[in-house]
């Protein structure tokens, strides 16, 4: 009997069984109002694809959000991994090191926030508000503030689903992986303990021997390579290497993640949770867009559900 | 076995240290032996602090010798200091509030194989470690439980259990491990600390109540001003005689009273319940009179002053001030004359990065100028004559709140309660974590404005304190205030026993 209710007291406080429920319902109620249209597999498959640059970027931000940071600069970020996939494929690299390079040079961007977070103690948000607006000015440099035509040379696949079948395009099975990824490093590994010991208290942490500077790099870097891999999904998409894309991608990421039961203090929010907090900005915009609402009804809907999501946070945490 | 002969297990000698120009230490002795409690005494500011940071690793010594069990010990790290056998529990029970209970024992040393936890092992291991620091047959409490969902006492517990889990403990320094545990919570904790000392573990502990330490400790080590003044046993030592090496002065002085004449209502209280707490308090409180609250902590004390001062919901009952009927707010209690003392002056009394001026004239800005602007001379002046008259140790009004000892802070809260004009003072613990030394002048300062009719309400969980400052003394028990007798009538143990009834 206690047992039970604890098991329920548990699922209860799961912070993302409120917004599982609302993408059901929402779903729900879009299917009830275009049955003819975003009902069909098709549109499933199409708003899973469309989740997964956010999707991805969004697991690696659940670890920096997680750890008590945050990084602003993923929109420019991806938008630079485009550049350098561009730029890879047009030097007559082949797809595989030109992605592989893609991911790298994310993950390497990730390490430089990384490091000027841990080494000069400036706060994340000050630090990625800085390299926010560096990146998209090392993109456009590059790319000679032009569109880059490449070549995807395969590339395009990542991201291409095709006519008539339902099997998942290569996109959308990574950011299950990166889901699952997730949820086993921040709840069944050492260093994945470490970063929700820092998040919750960092002076505790600290005294028991955690060493706060490796855990923000290992932090900022990882979230970095996943950042690098949304921006090769990015790519695949655009199929050009765009400097001017993906502006304000950050804040559907960081949207995402608060969704999905992150908390900005740190010390709280999962990869599951993140999944279903992309999954539900994609469900309103489709949802949206099948009802021929206009772009600004949208965003106004968009706004609304993130707002409304952290009322019920806060409930939810009172009542406990 | 004479003691001379028995070699310490933590030998401290001629330790000194500076801040740049000030001395925190100066030739500083201790000597702890094996399977002791040894009480370290002194008002803050008397290097208590700066030689448990140098003891646990946190801080280095400018000279001095230190000895664990006859070796050279010399901390470079909290963490060093834990693998070398001393471990420190701080006064707030510091943990990830995120994590669970058994997460929170072994952190830093969680098992486990290629990066993953093993959580048979994590919890097996915290669980034997929580059995370490539990009163034997009581229950483990729930492993997987977030710790941040604790209460303070298990909370403690739990921070105990991290220390002895980490490496072979040989010291353990307890810095005001009661100072927010209630009494039963505090018993357990004695127990648990008298089994420890049967293994051989050296407790060193630091605390402002010498009621405790009497009983817990066997020796003690009085420290005043960054030297050594006294060490010896405990029994055969008067209470007084502590207070007056801790203070340098008589204990007698320590409750000064004024001719005090009370005089009409301000404050009037029928079957008064909060949302929660209390579930029903009456009361009335005069012009000219203090007023205590005795009682358990979670009997409601708190919670009745929150509701009086607009800060929680009323459910029932009426309450009067000075007269008057009407729907509460911390700004209308204001404006009627009426302040609020946090209990949580780290958390909700001070803003710890604002300077003292700005602390002491937050509340009342609009006497600073006029037309919304303030002026910061107008504001340095005010604040350094509050200074002055409550005797604050401070560089000035624009040093920061948060670099002042615990008294000095609580100087500056009632310097604001007084710069406002507050003739209705509601004191929540007034002297949590105040040394004896500004306690004495928190007491002046009280009877002064008493004695001036102003009309004080005081909650305080040390019975020496309510019995010499207050005129009435109410118990309350669950929720649930009693009647109001005059303080001449009753003793320490009477009140003790109507607040555990």
């Amino acid at each position: 009997m206690s047992d039970q209710t604890t098991a329920i007291g548990r699922l209860f406080r799961t912070p993302w069984l409120g917004p599982l429920l609302a993408l059901c319902l929402l779903y729900a109620l879009f299917t009830a109002l275009a049955p003819d249209t975003f009902a069909r597999q098709s549109n499933l498959l199409t708003m899973l694809r469309q989740t997964s640059v956010v999707g991805i970027a969004a697991i690696g931000m659940t670890f920096t959000i997680v750890l008590g940071g945050i990084d602003l600069s993923v929109g420019s970020a991806v938008a630079l991994t485009t550049v350098v996939v561009a730029e890879c494929l047009r030097a007559g690299m082949g797809p595989g090191a030109a992605a592989a390079l893609g991911v790298l040079s994310g993950g390497l961007l990730g390490l430089c926030n990384g490091g000027l977070v841990a080494g000069l103690k400036i706060s994340p948000f000050i630090v990625t508000l800085g390299t926010m607006s560096i990146l998209r000015g090392v993109a456009k440099g590059i790319a000679d503030e032009q569109k880059i035509d490449a070549d995807p040379r395969g590339l395009d696949a990542l991201m291409q689903s095709h006519a008539g079948s339902l099997a998942l395009p290569p996109g959308v099975w990574l950011m299950l992986a990166a889901t699952l990824f997730g949820v086993g490093l921040l709840t069944y590994t050492k260093i994945g303990r470490q970063i929700v010991a820092v998040g919750s208290n960092t002076e505790t942490a600290r005294l028991c021997g955690i060493s706060i500077p490796k855990t923000t790099l290992f932090v900022y870097a990882l979230s970095g390579l996943l950042v690098g891999l949304a921006g090769v999904l990015e790519f695949s998409t655009l199929t050009v290497g765009d400097p001017t894309d993906s502006v304000g991608l950050e804040l559907e990421v960081i949207a995402a993640v608060v969704i999905g039961g992150g908390s900005l203090s740190g010390g709280q929010g999962s990869a599951s949770g993140t999944l279903v907090g992309a999954l539900l900005l994609t469900v309103i915009k489709a949802g949206c867009t099948h009802l021929g609402f206009p772009n600004w009804v949208q965003e106004i809907f968009t706004g609304f559900i993130i707002v409304v999501a952290m009322s019920i946070d806060r409930l939810r945490q009172r009542a406990r | 076995m004479s003691e001379s002969a028995a070699p310490a297990l933590l030998h401290v000698g001629g330790l000194s240290k500076s801040f740049g120009a000030t001395k925190a230490l100066s030739n500083v002795q201790l000597k702890l032996g094996a399977g002791e409690v040894h009480a370290l005494l002194g008002e803050n500011g008397a290097g208590k602090s700066t030689l448990l940071k140098i003891l646990a690793g946190t801080q280095t010594a400018d000279s001095g010798t230190l000895e664990l069990a006859g070796r050279p010990y010399a901390p470079s790290t909290p963490q060093h200091a834990q693998a070398l056998g001393v471990a420190f529990v701080s006064q707030e029970p510091a943990l990830c509030p995120d994590l669970s209970v058994a997460e929170n024992i072994l952190l830093g040393t969680l098992p486990g194989r290629y990066g993953f936890v093993d959580r048979t092992q994590l919890e097996q291991r915290a669980g034997a470690a929580l059995a370490r620091v539990l009163p034997e047959g009581a229950p483990l409490p729930d492993l997987r439980q977030r710790a941040g969902d604790l209460g303070q006492g298990d909370r403690q517990l739990l921070c105990l259990a991290r220390a002895l889990a980490q490496a072979e403990c040989k010291i353990l320094i307890l810095d005001e491990p009661t100072s927010t545990l209630n009494s039963s919570e505090a018993e357990r904790l004695f127990s648990v600390v008298r089994e420890l000392t049967k293994s051989g573990i050296a407790v060193l502990y630091v605390s402002h109540f010498l009621e405790e330490v009497e009983r817990i400790a066997e020796r003690y080590t009085v420290l005043r001003d960054g030297r050594f003044v006294h060490s010896a046993k405990l029994a055969g030592t008067t209470r007084s005689e502590l207070v007056k090496l801790m203070a340098g002065r008589d204990v007698q002085e320590l409750f000064p009273r004024s001719a005090r004449s009370p005089g009409e209502v301000v404050l009037d209280l029928h079957e008064l319940a909060g949302q929660r707490l209390p579930i029903s308090a009456s009361l009335t409180l005069r012009r000219g009179e203090v007023l205590g609250i005795a009682g358990l902590l979670g009997a409601g004390r708190s919670e009745l002053l929150r509701a009086l001062f607009g800060l929680d919901r009323v459910k029932s009952g009426t309450l009067r001030v000075k007269g008057v009927l009407g729907p509460a707010s911390p700004a209308r209690r204001l404006a009627e004359g009426v302040g609020l003392l946090s209990e949580d002056r780290k958390g909700e009394g001070l803003a710890e990065t604002l300077s003292l001026g700005d602390n002491i004239t937050l509340s009342k800005l609009e006497s600073l100028g006029s037309f919304g602007f303030v002026s910061p001379t107008k504001r340095n002046a005010i604040a350094r004559s509050y200074l002055e008259r409550l005797g604050v140790r401070a560089r000035g009004p624009e040093q920061l709140a948060r670099d002042l000892s615990g008294g000095n802070q609580q100087k500056i809260c009632f310097a604001r309660l007084l710069h406002h004009g507050t003739d209705v003072l509601l004191l929540d613990e007034p002297t949590r974590g105040v040394d004896v030394g500004s306690r004495a002048d928190l007491y002046r300062i009280i009877d002064q404005l008493a004695a001036q009719g102003n009309a004080v309400l005081m909650v305080s969980s040390y019975l020496p304190e309510l019995l010499g400052v207050c005129d009435r003394i109410s118990v309350m028990v669950r929720g649930k205030l009693g009647p109001a007798r005059p303080a001449s009538e009753l003793s320490e143990h009477a009140l003790l026993l109507e607040a555990t009834a």
